[in-house]
């Protein structure tokens, strides 16, 4: 029984003394899935991140910087309790957070209601991008739907009339199914919803093998997209039906579909091989540092970095008026690895969308390439709802 | 539904099914034979899976990983038994579902710990790792056509011992009399050291087979164990035929029930909601199944003879 | 008064001086998880007459919990903003799901009552998964609370501990006095020997699902308190493996004690938590901690505790 009161006693010790802690210090909860599937996604992200604090010599904004890293497992209220941790034990400054965009709405509430602003490096709804959208959150990714309507644009320039779409079922794949057929002009054979980490796509590769459809769009993140690549492949449909997707062959599932997927069409605000002198520097370091291909979350994780960077070195390091360090957020004022980067009245970014292709480097490793771009400066479809 | 779609539901239904029968085929023994309820036999399917993996990425061949995991799995499954769940045969089931729900959660913690959380995957084995031609647009896999071979030679040969041998008599008869046959002079103890480890290297195998076709991950074993659970109670206890044709069943109800009850709400409601409901409503199916199996039929579609 | 009584009083005190107490040390953070132990006990508080007092195991017990919790949910989200008018809902609702299911289920005993209740706990976890307008698998974010005729007093951070602190007592007392008068005399003769109550007169069953149906309603309640607290709901709530947390905290407790269901809620939340501080992986110990304890403290912590006063 002593024992037992002498842990709570330093429990309640160590809670007191971190609230009161230096104010100098800066403190950022990341919040992201490290388990199960779509692990890798959020191990990008951690990478990204902390490739930026290690450049920074670990402080942003001239802060010294704590990185306290939670694992939503992809369950809904274990993001809740994490999240709820992070803001209540931690007393983050900043939240991070997250890959997917239902533990965004899972969180949503409890980190914006504590007026800590919530910052995803991944996950952009449609949720908080019209009337819902919030002061407290930015994203400095894309709004889900536009990858996919930049594929529907995609679709109209290569000439294709039928496609077959299939995205998981929740809000995310609602979101890109909806992009694309927002852009798409021809018709969507099959609308397929598949339940998130599902594993086996032999029924809906039946389907999809019977239709009219010349191609087919999905949205596969992580371990989904590795095994439908390659139940695709060893199905033999890509001879007749093209392969076009966002978030399925990128650099977190090639090391897995590998020569399955080369050629395969993809949307996106950028590729690893972008010509400028930002993004070689970034890759360069990241391969070095992690010995493999950054995708576009550790990319997006980076720039988040850079973004917290330039908004706190704005305000020398004092975050007590929230007004003020919204405006410094907002002004988005750092180089984006992507090149032209600003912030739309919702907080969700304005920013270039390309077409990109799956290649194979010299050296046997895969990723997504450069083919040409197809809008600049694009908004996302919500930002009008949106009363900010 | 065209009939490419519904053979490759059936083709993966049945091998949704020979899985099922493989796990359930040592957990309704243990059951039948000694009473013990063993939550923890869906992490024993886990353990084959990440041995067969890690023995994989070791030798680089699947056979000899296979082999060694079996071992392995068996060895495992009967220092379990010795260690702990012998303790557990006179006791109710209530501490025999908390201990075995104790080592659940250690094992699921200890494969995050030495794995990793992130889902791993091999690749099948060399020479099955082709397709065949199944219609003029679709390929099925040949990796899957074998397993479901496997699995029915696998049955044949548990049904051969059972029926046809001395020890498989001992297990019947201790499925339906433990007393007698511990006063008949048998070595009980050996008996049921035998018929655990048995069911864990069974478990174990449709862990290695699964591998390369599903998901190898951290509680991968908690979700198919209830429906192993379903398969048992719907069978028989105690009955290795009625875990056959139950699992057969339930593994073509749960396949075929999704995608037709997609297809079927698709014409009411919206995709998004006809893919939500759909699922959720085929996953009941089964666990209906048995719950009238338990209250029109208690003793199961193939009782173990000799249960009145 | 005897010695279980007044350590359940000593609890009820020490929860009761708790948030003022942790707010003066600077740890108000720590309330939050006395909330989340209380909606626990609640839970297992119902649980523990079903078990201990009507020998029922049910591996499908926390499905009324998640029963509560939507059904406060659902209408909530239809307007229905008072929580008494919530509750009664949640009473009803749970009421009804348990009366069904209850009555199927008592056809069986034994390890078929066990798979039977974990069957209907499955199929209302699928149920709920299938809700699409309300989240389905995501969960539902509650975007507005309840409220006692419009004052907030019974939301986050005013009056919500106490309300839950209320009900948990509530819940103890009314399964003390439940299980004292003479229904719980016959339910635990039935537990014993049915065929010899049966003789005496009693409709077992009838006795069973009553006790089950009671079991159920107080299980949602922790439900709706659930949703207060979290302002989310999921069909999470009804894994089976909460079941299987539900009999462990019940267990581990002490099934013949009084508090047993408070004492192993409190000591797995506490556990877990000052574990975690220290191993992030404390599932390590964890699992083993319950083998440890149904080998050799079968009569849980309650037993534990009491046995120095005994020697």
């Amino acid at each position: 029984m002593s024992t037992f009161k002498a842990s709570i006693s330093a429990l309640a010790i160590s809670a007191a003394s971190a609230s009161s802690a230096f104010a100098e210090d800066l403190k950022i909860g990341m919040i992201v899935t490290l388990s199960g599937p779509p692990a890798a996604l959020g191990q990008q992200i951690v990478d990204g991140f902390q490739l930026a604090l290690e450049q920074k010599g670990g402080t942003l904004g001239g802060q010294a910087t704590e990185l306290v890293i939670e694992d939503d497992e992809l369950k809904p209220d274990v993001a809740l309790l994490k999240a709820t941790s992070l803001i209540e034990k931690e007393d983050v400054d900043f939240v991070v957070g997250t890959v997917f965009s239902n533990m965004l709405q899972a969180i949503f509430k409890p980190v914006v209601a504590s007026e800590t602003f919530l910052i995803s490096p991944n996950a952009g709804p449609s949720t908080f991008a019209g009337k819902n959208c919030n002061p407290y959150f930015f994203a400095t990714s894309y709004q889900n739907n536009q990858n996919a309507e930049v594929s529907g644009m995609i679709a109209n320039e290569e000439g294709f009339t039928n496609v077959f779409a299939m995205a998981p079922n929740y809000q995310a794949g609602r979101d890109n199914m909806d992009g694309f057929k927002q852009t798409f002009n021809g018709t969507v054979t099959d609308e397929v919803f598949t339940p998130l980490g599902h594993q086996d796509f032999s029924a809906e590769l039946a389907r999809l093998s019977t239709s009219d459809a010349e191609a087919m769009f999905t949205f596969m993140p992580g371990g989904m997209g590795v095994r439908l690549v390659k139940q695709f492949d060893a199905a033999g449909l890509a001879g007749n039906k093209k392969f076009m997707s966002v978030f399925t062959t990128d650099e977190t599932t090639l090391p897995g579909q590998k020569d399955a997927a080369v050629g395969f069409l993809a949307a996106g605000t950028w590729a690893p091989d972008m010509d400028t002198e930002a993004n070689t520097a970034f890759v360069t370091a990241f391969e070095e540092k992690y010995g493999y291909i950054p995708g576009s979350y550790a990319m997006q994780a980076y720039d988040t970095a850079m973004l917290i960077d330039s908004a706190v070195a704005k305000l020398g390091g004092d975050l007590s008026d929230k007004d003020a360090v919204r405006a410094a957020i907002k002004a988005a004022d750092f180089n984006s690895v992507r090149g032209d980067f600003a912030f739309n009245n919702n907080h969700y970014p304005i920013q270039d969308f390309h077409m990109l292709n799956v290649a194979k480097r010299e050296d046997g490793k895969f990723h997504t390439s450069f083919v040409r771009t197809i809008v600049e400066n694009y908004e996302d479809s919500f930002h009008d709802d949106c009363r900010m | 539904m065209s009939l490419t779609l519904f053979l490759i539901l059936v083709l993966n239904g049945i091998q949704y099914g020979i899985l099922l029968f493989l796990i359930a085929a040592g957990l309704t023994l243990v059951f039948g034979v000694m009473g013990f309820i063993n939550l923890a036999h869906g992490v024993q399917y886990m353990v084959g899976a990440y041995l067969v993996f890690a023995f994989y990425s070791m030798t680089g061949s699947f056979g000899l990983a296979m082999v060694l995991s079996l071992v392995t799995a068996l060895a495992f499954g009967l220092f379990l038994e010795f260690f702990i769940f012998r303790h557990l045969y006179e006791r109710s089931h209530l501490d025999q579902v908390l201990a075995t729900f104790g080592i659940i959660i250690f094992l699921n913690e200890l494969a995050k710990v030495v794995f990793g959380p992130t889902t791993l995957s091999i690749d099948p084995p060399e020479f099955l790792s082709g397709s065949v031609q199944l219609t003029e647009q679709l390929r099925y896999p040949v990796y899957r056509f074998a397993t479901i071979i496997a699995g029915l030679v696998v049955a044949a040969a548990l049904f051969a011992i059972v029926s046809y041998t001395r020890v498989g008599m001992l297990i019947r008869a201790g499925a339906t009399s433990p007393e007698i046959v511990s006063a008949l002079g048998v070595n009980i103890k050996r008996l049921f050291m035998i018929v655990f480890g048995v069911g864990a290297m069974l478990a174990g195998l449709a862990g290695v087979i699964a591998a390369p076709i599903f998901a190898i991950e951290p509680g991968m074993g908690d979700n198919i164990l209830i429906v192993a659970f379903v398969v048992i109670i719907t069978g028989g206890i105690g009955s290795i035929g009625g875990a056959f044709v139950a699992a057969l069943l339930v593994g073509l109800i749960d396949t075929l029930g999704r995608s037709l009850s997609v297809e079927l709400l698709s014409a009411v409601f919206s995709p998004s909601v006809a893919n939500q409901i759909g699922p959720a409503l085929a996953s009941m199916l089964i666990y209906v199944l048995m719950a009238a199996i338990l209250i029109f039929r208690p003793k199961g579609l193939l009782p173990a003879r000799g249960v009145a | 008064m005897d010695r279980a009584f007044t350590t359940g009083l000593a609890i009820f005190a020490l929860l009761l001086i708790a948030p003022m107490a942790l707010e003066l040390m600077g740890a108000g953070y720590l309330s939050g998880l006395l909330i989340k132990a209380m909606l626990l006990a609640i839970a297992a508080i119902s649980l523990n007459l079903l078990i201990a007092h009507g020998g029922m195991v049910s591996l499908g017990h926390a499905a009324f919990v998640a029963v509560g919790a939507y059904a406060a949910a659902i209408a909530l989200e239809s307007g229905i903003e008072n929580i008494l008018v919530l509750l009664a809902i949640t009473l009803a609702v749970t009421a009804a799901v348990a009366l069904v299911t209850g009555a199927l289920a008592l056809r069986t005993s034994g390890v078929y009552f066990l798979m039977i209740t974990l069957a209907f706990g499955q199929m209302i976890f699928f149920t709920l998964s299938s809700l699409a307008a309300y989240g389905g698998d995501d969960g539902l974010t509650l975007w507005s609370l309840a409220t006692l005729w419009g004052s907030d007093v019974v939301q986050n951070g005013s009056g919500l501990y106490f309300v839950i602190l209320a009900t948990m007592i509530a819940a103890w007392w009314g399964v003390h006095r439940i299980s004292e008068a003479r229904f719980g005399r016959v339910l635990r003769a039935a537990r014993d020997n049915p065929q010899r109550t049966a003789i005496m007169g009693y409709n077992v069953k009838r006795y069973q699902l009553v006790a089950y149906v009671i079991a159920a309603m107080i299980a949602g309640v922790s439900g709706l308190l659930t949703m207060q607290h979290a302002e989310f709901v999921s069909p999470a709530l009804a894994a089976w493996q909460r079941s299987g947390d539900l009999i462990v905290v019940v267990v581990l407790g002490g099934l013949s004690s009084r508090n047993g269901a408070i004492l192993g809620a409190f000591f797995i939340v506490l556990a877990e938590e000052i574990l975690s501080q220290f191993l992030h992986e404390w599932r390590l110990l964890y699992g083993p901690l319950l083998v440890v304890m149904v080998l050799y403290a079968k009569g849980g912590l309650s037993d534990l505790l009491s046995r120095p006063a005994k020697a």
